[in-house]
């Protein structure tokens, strides 16, 4: 059960997971707690703090779950575990 | 769409052709809106009109409910594992935004500004962690429902049986909000009391799911999907139109947003729009706590998870989460423009001089929404019904020129009464109820189906009789759906919560409950049934208890006070408390007894690659 190969493919799953959640905790959290500083900067009547939890957050959200969902899947074909 | 696992006759036709029918219904739709507005320039009454659009697409849903009726157990519980990755994700979509998302969130950015912006974050953010962390593993072992998964895992009926309160409750207090939606839409549009709306929406709900269970919902869920997404669109585009000539009202939000704050500065309102930490007693701690509470409890959501037990393979399953939430992000980053037009609409309004004499006649919309309920509009404090019980209302108060502030509205009327507030025909009106209705009636079908698959398939089929045949399983699992509808729909009558509140509840009482033994049952080998046992009942315990006593006090008496907040945290994020205490619980209780067995570490490690058969095989009936 636990190979080598398994070990591996294990370790890099978990990396993966490691980046998306710092990821996660960076534009779920971290970046609205400067909400007040952002706010200063303007764009098309937009202040970039309103501008990031309104839509900045969600979009990369969208973003991480499709680039997630290719790059475990090139981790499934590298340790040969993807389905058939 | 291809097709790639072994189907039967009519359904193999069925998927392959997913395109085309969706297609031919989305033409269908649109040319029903058209009808439906040259009706009405015809001068057909507007109440014929609701009456037309809620009818039309019920009787639309009803249909597909029935056409996908089944007595075969893999289809009823998982809709037979072949739903592709994109429809999935739509589906999915429409069983997530619910009553809460459709009527509710706007009206709460609307009042909230910046701090109702929680939500949105809340509700996108959390498919980061159903993708990494739960659904995969989930989808690879099999499973029917959630319980099914933490019996497998954690050895045994008990964690099944925990699993299964859990979920009954946040799913019950769910959907509970929904049905008070359909209820409050139905009494709206259709002009029937609140307490008889409440059951007609019901019925609304069960013909979609109790004939097909998980396939009829399926499809009806995508069907649902695409009429909420365009009802929720057009009237933002209309108002970005008219407001500024652009149809874009994403982009054009930033105009907006600039004019709300000049207009709030000129009508001497001294918290902006776009101030964050100001609104509702939202702080900055509480609006992360949020924001916290609503993402893991998006990952523990039963009736979402289970959604990716229908994908025909893991791979697909992960595809299907980055489907789901761009289907979502859709209406999510729309909504935040939506609430400022409305916002920008009503600052110029009562920049027009609004009195209380004069408001009737400038606003009838009011008086209309008063009429239906009388919570929902209040002016100077009072029921706003009539012109005389506005002047009456006023003079009382010494008000002679109304401001913003004089005027209070509902949160979960703004949305349905946007149409009519920013001045569109009242086929748009129509539109957005049936939106609202597909909305809510969506999100109600999943809820149901995931109780009564509960209790249906974990508690009647694994822990009572073993060896019921299919037939008998299926009828109870019916019977139950019914039994659970009717008693949500009495609690639902009797109006306890406002939706927004309640949702934000369920997700509370999932992520206390749920998350800590799902995570920990995939990611860490050590955790056991003693640890797991234990850490659901303190992590779900603790959250119930908090939010219980804060919102209804011991004695269940509303006059009373009820017990204090805990470092003055909302009751919306009871998990704040909960969800350490489960995960602190589960893994010192872990640790303290025996490890699981070496068979229990080889299955986990099946769960942890796509690779290779599904851990949990039906026997096919």
């Amino acid at each position: 059960m636990a190979t080598p190969d398994r070990v591996s493919y294990w370790n890099k799953t978990k990396s993966l997971m490691f980046v998306m959640l710092g990821l996660w905790v960076f534009f779920g959290y971290v970046i609205h707690m400067f909400v007040e500083q952002l706010n200063t900067i303007v764009i098309f009547g937009f202040p970039l703090g309103f501008y990031m939890a309104a839509q900045g957050s969600l979009i990369a959200f969208v973003v991480m779950l499709f680039w997630f969902a290719r790059r475990q899947n090139a981790i499934d074909e590298e340790h040969h575990v993807n389905e058939d | 769409m291809a097709n790639t696992t072994s189907t039967t006759a009519s359904g193999g036709d069925f998927t392959s052709n997913l395109g085309r029918i969706y297609g031919l219904y989305t033409g269908g739709f649109i040319a029903f809106i058209i009808l439906m507005a040259i009706l009405s320039a015809m001068g057909v009454e507007n109440v014929v009109i609701g009456y037309l659009f809620m009818g039309f697409t019920i009787v639309i849903y009803a249909v597909i409910g029935v056409l996908s009726r089944t007595m075969h157990v893999g289809e009823y519980y998982v809709a037979g594992r072949r739903v592709p990755a994109l429809y999935n994700g739509m589906a999915t979509g429409a069983d997530w935004m619910s009553a809460a998302s459709f009527i509710g969130m706007a009206g709460s950015l609307y009042l909230l500004g910046y701090d109702g912006l929680g939500f949105v974050l809340g509700w996108t953010g959390g498919y980061v962690l159903v993708a990494i962390l739960v659904a995969p593993y989930l989808r690879k072992f099999g499973a029917y429902t959630v319980p099914d998964f933490l019996s497998a895992r954690y050895g045994g009926n008990l964690a099944r049986f925990i699993g299964v309160i859990v979920l009954f409750s946040c799913s019950f207090t769910y959907v509970v909000a929904q049905i008070f939606g359909t209820g409050l839409i139905s009494a709206r549009f259709l002009g029937i009391d609140f307490n008889v709306a409440v059951y007609v929406g019901l019925a609304g709900i069960l013909v979609c799911s109790m004939l097909g269970g998980m396939r009829a919902v399926t499809w009806t869920q995508v069907a649902q999907y695409i009429v909420l997404i365009i009802a929720y669109l057009i009237p933002a585009i209309w108002m970005s139109t008219v407001k500024t000539g652009i149809p874009i009202p994403q982009l054009m939000q930033g105009q907006a947003l600039a004019n709300i704050t000049a207009l709030e500065t000129a009508q001497g309102i001294a918290v902006h729009h776009i101030t964050p930490f100001v609104h509702g007693g939202y702080d900055a701690k509480n609006y992360f706590l949020l924001i916290l509470c609503l993402m893991v409890g998006t990952a523990s959501l039963p009736h979402v998870l289970m959604r990716y037990f229908t994908t025909p393979s893991v791979r697909e399953a992960r595809v299907s989460v980055a489907w789901s939430l761009l289907f979502i992000f859709i209406l999510y980053f729309t909504a935040p423009a939506y609430a400022a037009f409305a916002k920008w609409t009503m600052l110029d309004l009562v920049a027009s001089g609004l009195t209380p004499e004069n408001i009737a006649e400038k606003a009838g919309w009011m008086m209309r929404w008063a009429a239906a309920d009388n919570t929902l509009v209040q002016i100077c404090g009072k029921a706003a019904t009539d012109t005389a019980a506005i002047v009456a209302a006023c003079a009382e108060k010494g008000v002679t020129t109304l401001s913003f502030a004089d005027i209070n509205l509902n949160a979960d009327m703004i949305v349905l009464a946007t149409p009519e507030m920013a001045g569109m025909p009242y086929v748009i009106s129509g539109l957005v109820a049936a939106g609202g209705l597909a909305a809510a009636l969506s999100t109600a079908d999943g809820l149901l189906l995931a109780i009564a698959n509960a209790l249906s398939h974990d508690i009647y089929y694994k822990m009572i009789d073993q060896n019921a045949p299919t037939s008998r399983r299926l009828i109870v699992s019916r019977i139950l759906l019914v039994m659970v509808a009717v008693l949500a729909a009495y609690v639902a009558s009797t109006k306890p919560s406002d939706i927004l509140s309640m949702v934000s509840w369920a997700f509370s009482l999932a992520a206390g409950g749920l998350f800590p033994a799902l995570v920990l049952g995939v990611w860490w080998k050590r955790a056991n049934s003693t640890g797991a046992v234990a850490g659901m009942i303190a992590g779900f315990g603790i959250t119930l208890f908090y939010l219980v006593m804060t919102q209804y006090g011991a004695d269940f008496d509303k006059a009373t006070p009820n017990m204090e907040l805990w470092w003055g945290v909302k009751n919306i994020s009871s998990a704040t408390f909960g969800l350490p205490v489960g995960f602190a619980v589960m893994i010192i209780v872990s640790l303290l007894t025996r490890a699981p067995s070496r068979d229990m570490q080889d299955f986990i490690e099946e769960i942890r690659v796509p690779r290779g058969k599904q851990m949990m095989e039906e026997k096919i009936a």
